[in-house]
């Protein structure tokens, strides 16, 4: 998948919520932001299309926002980030090691970082310019 | 000795009787008691608990064919993938990582580890997933009691009724993880949702081995 990803040389960025609604909504601002110059995906809501988190659709979202340079995941609460690593792990090695979790709001850290990214900028980069958001 | 049936049972003569049959009673014991999870997780998180398990345990269900053609250890691994994938929440990688934790143990040690010391190293890792402690008011305040009970080779009757007490204890506490630590001290007067599932869980296991292996 990752070979066939024209946009692979910008870090990648996926949004999740326990709302469908909030993440496609993220997405959409970050999309304002950057175009299509970075990869970006989201996943919203459980198994159901009802409010929650799971692995499946995160682990979903990843593989369609993989870049070689790595993905960036915002999350929302508790369970969106469970289930995110839970994906990771499930994306297994060497690839979950270039997927990071961002300490930092949902809606301003997906956009900064995909500002961040557009840019070129690596992974730990993207990372480190969302978590400044961060109290 | 009823403890060392029990490993007898869950490590050395696992058939699909028996997978079949824990899938089942785990089924069966999450339906019924769906709408009492859901009400209270609604109490102290965002009720979805008993949906949320039910949905998972029917998945479960659904790949029981395929399930109970496997050796228990992978069963186990095989089920808790299942669960991750389907019942969302923190629930799903919680309960997932544990029997994916267990089956793992018990296949790497190729039987030459007791089932207790899987199930405390599953517990563990359920611990780092959720980052979480006893106390902390979890299903890991049902976890390592039933350890406890296990280890000290209680009966199946002992740690079906510690599992139930562990999960009442959670009454008092108050929420550390999670939605219901937003709540603060009114998390306390309620009992965790994830403890009575994993107590009902527990339960409805000892009942059905009590059933195949009676002391």
């Amino acid at each position: 998948m990752s070979g066939m990803n024209p946009k692979s040389a910008n870090v990648g960025i996926v949004i999740v919520s326990h709302s469908p609604l909030i993440a496609e909504g993220a997405a959409d601002m970050v999309r304002q932001m950057v175009g299509d110059c970075v990869p970006l995906a989201w996943s919203g809501g459980n198994a159901e299309g009802g409010l929650g988190t799971h692995a499946a659709g995160i682990l979903a979202a990843i593989e369609r926002a993989w870049s070689d340079a790595g993905v960036a995941v915002f999350v929302d609460l508790g369970g969106a980030e469970t289930n995110s690593e839970m994906a990771i792990e499930m994306l297994g090695e060497p690839r979950s090691r270039r997927v990071i979790i961002c300490d930092a709001p949902l809606v301003e850290g997906a956009v900064m970082a995909a500002a961040e990214a557009s840019g070129g900028a690596a992974l730990a980069r993207v990372v480190a310019t969302a978590e400044e958001l961060s109290p | 000795m009823i403890g060392e049936g029990w490993k007898k049972v869950s490590v050395v003569s696992a058939n699909a009787a028996l997978i079949g049959g824990l899938i089942e009673a785990c089924r069966e014991v999450i339906a019924a008691n769906a709408d009492h999870l859901s009400e209270l997780d609604r109490a102290i998180g965002d009720g979805d608990h008993g949906t949320n398990m039910r949905r998972g345990l029917e998945a479960v269900h659904a790949e029981r064919n395929r399930l109970v053609q496997l050796p228990l250890p992978k069963a186990l691994e095989e089920t808790g993938l299942t669960l991750v994938m389907s019942v969302g929440g923190a629930a799903g990688p919680l309960y997932g990582t544990l029997l994916i934790e267990i089956g793992r143990q018990l296949a790497d040690a190729n039987g030459q580890i007791d089932f207790a010391s899987a199930l405390e190293s599953a517990i563990d890792a359920v611990a780092r997933r959720g980052r979480a402690s006893p106390g902390d008011k979890t299903l890991l305040d049902v976890l390592y009691p039933v350890h406890a009970e296990v280890v000290r080779r209680a009966g199946l009757a002992g740690i079906c009724e510690e599992a139930e007490r562990a999960a009442s204890l959670t009454f008092g506490m108050r929420a550390m993880r999670g939605r219901a630590a937003f709540l603060g001290d009114r998390s306390i007067g309620h009992v965790d949702p994830g403890a009575r599932s994993c107590a009902l869980l527990t339960a409805a296991i000892c009942r059905f081995l009590e059933e195949q292996c009676p002391a």
